[in-house]
Order: C-alpha cells, then structure tokens, then sequence
C-alpha cells in the first residue's frame, strides 16, 4: 500500500514537471533571447561575446523576434570568450567591446572578420566620499596618478587644484578595479595609456593587467558594492549600470578642456568622429569637444566570407538582415537602455561593412 | 558423521512430496545443480569484474584530469619555465606570469583558517563525542554542523561581503591599519568557518569509538573528566582527528568562491595579514573567461597544475603523518 502510494506520488510530480517545461517551452516563444526549442536550424542565429552588451541585444533580439520570428541565442560568456568561439566558428557571430588585437588576428590565420559597431557605452568613476556633496571633477593626470597610486589621498593637492572651493577630507584613497577580465577595464585602461606615458611604461592596456594598487572586485557589481562599501573608495563601473543603480560618478575633463558629465548624449558626441573605413577605431580620449573622454564602441564580428562550415546563403542572408536592421531601426531601444545609439557618420560605415560581406564571393546584401 | 541419506534405519517415505516442479530424474537433479553454480560463479565474477572496472575508471579520470592539465600548460611552461613557480609579477599584457603571489595567498589563507577552525572543531568533536551522544540537543548540535557544510559557499561570499567586512573594517579602524576590510584575514576567517564540520563530524565519530573499557579503566584509577579526555580519548583519536584536519585543509585549499569575494583580488603579494591578496583558485575563476592570448591561458592552466600538484603533496604528507600516529 505504501509502495503504490509514493509511487502515485512520484509519478504525479513527474507529470507535473513535465506540464511545466512544456508550458513553458511553448508560452515563451515571444521571448527569444534564451529559448532553444528550433524547427529548422536556419531559423536562429548563435552570438556570444560581450557581457556589457548583453541587455541591449537581450531587447533588441526580442523585439526582433517579433517582428520576423527570426530567433537570436546571444550568451554573454565575456569579450574573450566570444572572439574565441567565432575563431573556433561555433557561433554565427561574436561580440567584442574591443577591436581583435594581434594575438587574436594571428589565430584566424588570415580570414579576415568584419568588425560592426552596433553601440557605443562609457565608462565612469564613481566614488564614496559622503561628506563631499558637489561632483568632483577629475582630469587625465589626476586620475592616472590615483590608479599608479601616486595620490594616496582625497585632500592631495593635486586634486583640490582642479576642485577648488569643495572641502575634501583626510581619508586615504582606496582603488577598485576589476578582478576579471572584462572590455570596460580594457576601455578603461586604453584610456589610461594614452593620457599617461608612466601608465603605458609600466601597466599597458588589456581586460586583465597588472594593477599597480588597489582591490579588485568580481564584475560591475564586484567593484560597484566595494566602493559603497568603503569610505574613499573610487572604482570604475559602466554608465548604463552606475545609472541604473543612482551612483555619484566624477566629471572627466576630456582632449578639448572640457569637463564632461558622463550621459548617453555625450556618448554619443564622442562617437561623431570620423571612422575609418574598417571601423576599428578606439573612442577614448576623443577629440569631439563635448564628448566624454572614456567611450568606445562595441563591435559585432563576423566572418567576411560567409560560405563556411556548410552555412546556407539563406542563414548568411538572415544574420546579415538581423545586423542591419541593428544599426537602424535597432537602435530606437538603446536610450531607454542607457546605451548611446550610434551617430550617422558610424552608420554609414557600419553600412558599408556590412555590405562587403560575401558568400562565396558575391556580395550578400544589396 | 551418520546422515539420513545413508542410515538405512531412518524410514523414507517412497511417495515424493509434491514440490511445484515435477518429479525430476537424478541426472537432471545433478544438472540443475551445476547449472545453479555455474550461474552463481558467472554473477560473482560479474560483480568483482563491474567493481574493478569502477574503480578503474576513478583512476583513470584523476589521471586524466593531470594529463590535460600538464598538456594545456606546455606552452607557458616552455616561455616561463621553472622561474614561474617563484615570479611574483602577473601581468597578462606583457605575458610575464609567476605563480608566488598566489601559492602564498592559498597557503596563507588555508593554515590560517584551520588554525582558527581547530579549537572549534575539536571542541565540538568532543562536547558531541565525549559528553552528549545521545539525545535531542546531540541530534540538533550535530544537524547544525552539518549545515554549515550543506551551505553554497557563494552564500558565504556574500555574508562575508556584507556582514563580516564592515565588522573586520571597524577592526581594522580601531587597530590603526587601514581599513578596507576585505583581505586574507577576513577570507581565513570566513575559510574556518566552512571548513568546522569536516574536522568536527570526523572527530565526532572517532571519539564515539573509543571502547569503554578503556575509559571506565582510567576513571576507575581516579581520572577526572578531563584528564581521561586528555590521556586516554585524545591520543586514541589522534590519527583519526588528524584525518579530520586533513579534510578540512582540502577543503579550504579549493575553495573558489566565498574566497574571491572578500579576498581583495590583488595580484601583489601580501605585505601583512590585513591586506587583500589572492589565491590560486580564485584568479582562475575571475581570470578564466576573458583569457584570449595562448599564453595567459596557458599560465592560467599551469596555476591549475600547480594547485593540483600542491594539493597532492599535502595529502601525501599528511597521509605519513597518520601512518605514524596509528603505527605508534
């Protein structure tokens, strides 16, 4: 009696588990950023790449999705990662918030991969300093020398110079940084080497570096909660998460003088610059005179020649319609989102790009 | 020895009883017999045949894992070579790795949190052991210690994130170091606090088994409480809670996540207890997915190695050190 009761019992979990997977399987077809149920293997678009893209494509696949019924399976495993799983082609298309770099170039042995820029993000520094009510503002030099760990502390001379009239305390400097490799260290410390020839000497650029001071913190989160968390603290985050979570960011002068407030609009200023026909161009320490100084793009990259691996002309055709209909009409969500849409000048580029791309040789779009 | 089969005085019913299968003649009875045996001697070399077999795989995977292991770090090990092992720079742009810093902070941390957990792990052992084995409080006490193990060690993470660093910085603030709070102290302490329960519940079952006649034996010299704990529990135990702190260090030497929270993630080495550092596992962990040149996943994978073949020397040695305690 007891045996046939637990084994009612368990058979009815069973059953309701299985109710609920296919429940969910079928009422979630709206949302196509994770489902994988596929009918035909034409029908999606494998991604994988930048974490800090991830809320805009999880949007903009979605809305998509709606649209064409197209289904895109975007994973934010990191920059890295993402290049490394184009170059192994298990992916249609990767996502990179910085230009491949000549390690990465000589794994591909000669393919050449497009670059598309299908946004553009900042990087800010937020800080804890709950006595200080002004915003601070902080320069090229200045903000070098915290990071080398040259300025120890909040009422060092060279920061009241540029924050005159505004009472900074006696309490040392704490730096955060990130403890994983990410593109906003890497933005972050592209920026660093061209405005500080002892950074470039003795740090250099890339997602992972050997900081010369500070803790490090896991993600945007990581580093956002340890400079909560700790009096004088001064990280860097991303502006979309800094203003989601209400975080006092530092003004940056920026190449013309000027001292910048981070925002999607001066994001964006700082992308109106003059690309280069390859697109792969670093937005940091722009010369756009209302621009922030610590932008880039990120890119999507994808191989020229599509015909590879046994893909269809048909699937080709479809990513590379997905990645239009990105950088024009995609581009509606990303305000709502605090990303910067990209500029006209980058559209066009991105445009042209796009259009290059072949499947056994001739060219896909039109 | 007279069985019935051969004592003609023993009277045997000529009509058979009637089992469920019918009446068989001698010859088939013998063949069923054998086939019986044969059966059983299949099923038995079966069973021992499936148990190597299993055993065989384990080897075979721990074995694997080391060969995979020393496959994917060739390539730092022929740019790096042996100077990896004591290099105290990590820098991914330059690709010049050394593993110091880190071997010392995975080190630092872990004697560290065993030694803070021992008195606390003995301590229960004992109080479990010794004074209340039985019994409900016994049963909740030792439910709870268990626990502690059953925890997510990323829960631990974030308790010590928000809980134990604002108290290890008011620490920090009265003893005059600077006060950033996380660090190798606040990871050691939150290290001891996960590792109780493998040195306590080991501790627990062996002080159970000490026989009583030797315990009533001293207690009827006169021995008070302690003093049978001490002469006669502890060192019948010795090796079995030896054992028991052998697990708890393993434990703590991999342990990843609760560890890369509060540790400061640091790849410079440690200039006191309080400042941040880092360990080998959790700079893989941090370091793993965004590792795009060879070379850096390569050293990364060498740091794996190099956690793997320290793990292995512990236990090595702490395998001697138990031999000689049951040998004595």
């Amino acid at each position: 009696m007891k045996l046939i009761k637990s084994i009612t019992l368990a058979g009815l979990a069973i059953a309701i588990c299985a109710a609920m997977t296919l429940q969910s399987c079928n009422g979630g077809g709206g949302n196509a950023s994770n489902n994988d149920s596929t009918k035909t293997e034409d029908n999606t678009v494998l991604g994988a790449g930048s974490s800090f893209d991830n809320p805009l494509f999880s949007k903009m696949f979605a809305e998509y999705n709606k649209t064409t019924g197209l289904k895109v399976n975007y994973q934010s495993v990191g920059s890295g990662a993402g290049i490394l799983q184009l170059t192994n082609k298990t992916v249609d298309f990767g996502a990179s918030d910085a230009p491949m770099n000549a390690k990465q170039d000589s794994a591909m042995s000669g393919t050449v991969v497009l670059h598309i820029p299908v946004t553009a993000g900042a990087v800010v520094l937020t800080y804890n300093l709950a006595e200080v009510k002004d915003t601070l503002k902080l320069t090229p030099d200045v903000l070098a020398g915290i990071f080398l760990g040259n300025i120890k502390k909040w009422n060092d001379a060279k920061i009241a110079a540029i924050n005159k009239g505004v009472k900074l305390p006696n309490t040392d400097i704490i730096v955060v940084h990130r403890s994983d490799g990410s593109g906003t260290s890497n933005i972050f410390t592209t920026y660093l080497t061209k405005v500080s020839k002892e950074w470039e000497t003795k740090v250099g650029k890339g997602s992972a570096v050997n900081w010369p001071a500070g803790q490090g913190g896991k993600g945007n989160e990581g580093v956002a909660g340890l400079v909560k968390q700790t009096p004088g603290g001064i990280g860097y985050v991303e502006l979309a998460y800094a203003i989601q979570n209400n975080m006092t960011f530092a003004k940056m002068q920026n190449k013309a003088g000027n001292f910048i407030v981070a925002s999607v609009a001066s994001t964006s200023a700082s992308a109106n610059i003059q690309l280069p026909a390859d697109s792969k161009v670093s937005l940091t320490n722009t010369e756009a005179a209302d621009g922030y100084p610590i932008t880039s793009f990120s890119w999507v990259l994808i191989y020229k020649e599509q015909k590879y691996n046994d893909r269809s002309v048909d699937k080709a055709t479809k990513m590379l319609k997905l990645l239009q209909w990105v950088i024009h009409d995609g581009q509606q969500y990303s305000a709502t989102l605090n990303y910067a849409p990209l500029p006209d000048a980058a559209v066009k580029v991105a445009d042209n790009i796009l259009k290059s791309a072949t499947y056994d040789g001739k060219a896909v779009l039109q | 020895m007279e069985t019935s089969v051969n004592n003609p005085e023993v009277t045997r019913s000529t009509t058979t009883l009637r089992v469920t299968s019918s009446i068989k003649p001698p010859e088939m009875v013998k063949a069923n017999r054998l086939k019986r045996s044969y059966r059983q001697i299949r099923t038995e070399n079966i069973f021992r045949k499936t148990l190597i077999v299993m055993a065989l795989a384990m080897l075979v995977l721990v074995v694997g894992v080391m060969l995979t292991l020393v496959v994917q770090s060739i390539p730092s090990i022929k740019l790096l070579g042996v100077k990896y092992l004591w290099g105290k720079v990590w820098d991914p742009v330059q690709d010049i790795y050394g593993a110091y810093p880190f071997l010392l902070g995975t080190l630092l941390t872990s004697f560290l949190a065993l030694i803070i957990s021992i008195p606390f792990s003995f301590s229960v052992a004992i109080f479990l052991g010794e004074y209340y084995p039985r019994g409900w409080f016994s049963n909740l006490l030792k439910n709870v210690v268990e626990l502690i193990a059953a925890i997510p060690s990323v829960i631990y993470g974030f308790w010590g994130l928000f809980v134990l660093v604002p108290l290890v910085r008011n620490f920090e603030n009265k003893i005059g170091v600077q006060p950033m709070g996380i660090g190798i102290f606040t990871a050691s302490l939150i290290l001891s606090v996960m590792v109780i329960p493998y040195a306590a519940s080991m501790g627990r079952e062996m002080i159970r088994m000490v026989p009583s006649p030797l315990k009533e034996g001293a207690y009827s010299l006169g021995a008070t409480r302690w003093e049978v704990i001490r002469t006669v529990v502890l060192p019948y135990t010795k090796s079995g809670l030896f054992a028991g702190v052998l697990l708890s260090l393993g434990r703590a030497l991999g342990e990843t996540m609760a560890v890369t929270m509060v540790i400061g993630n640091t790849s410079l080495i440690p200039k006191n207890i309080f400042s941040p550092g880092n360990t080998m596992a959790s700079v893989i962990a941090n370091e793993f997915t965004e590792a795009a040149s060879p070379v850096y996943l390569s050293a990364l994978i060498e740091l794996g190695l190099v956690l793997f073949l320290v793990t292995v020397v512990i236990n090595m040695i702490g395998k001697r050190i138990i031999k000689r305690f049951t040998n004595e």
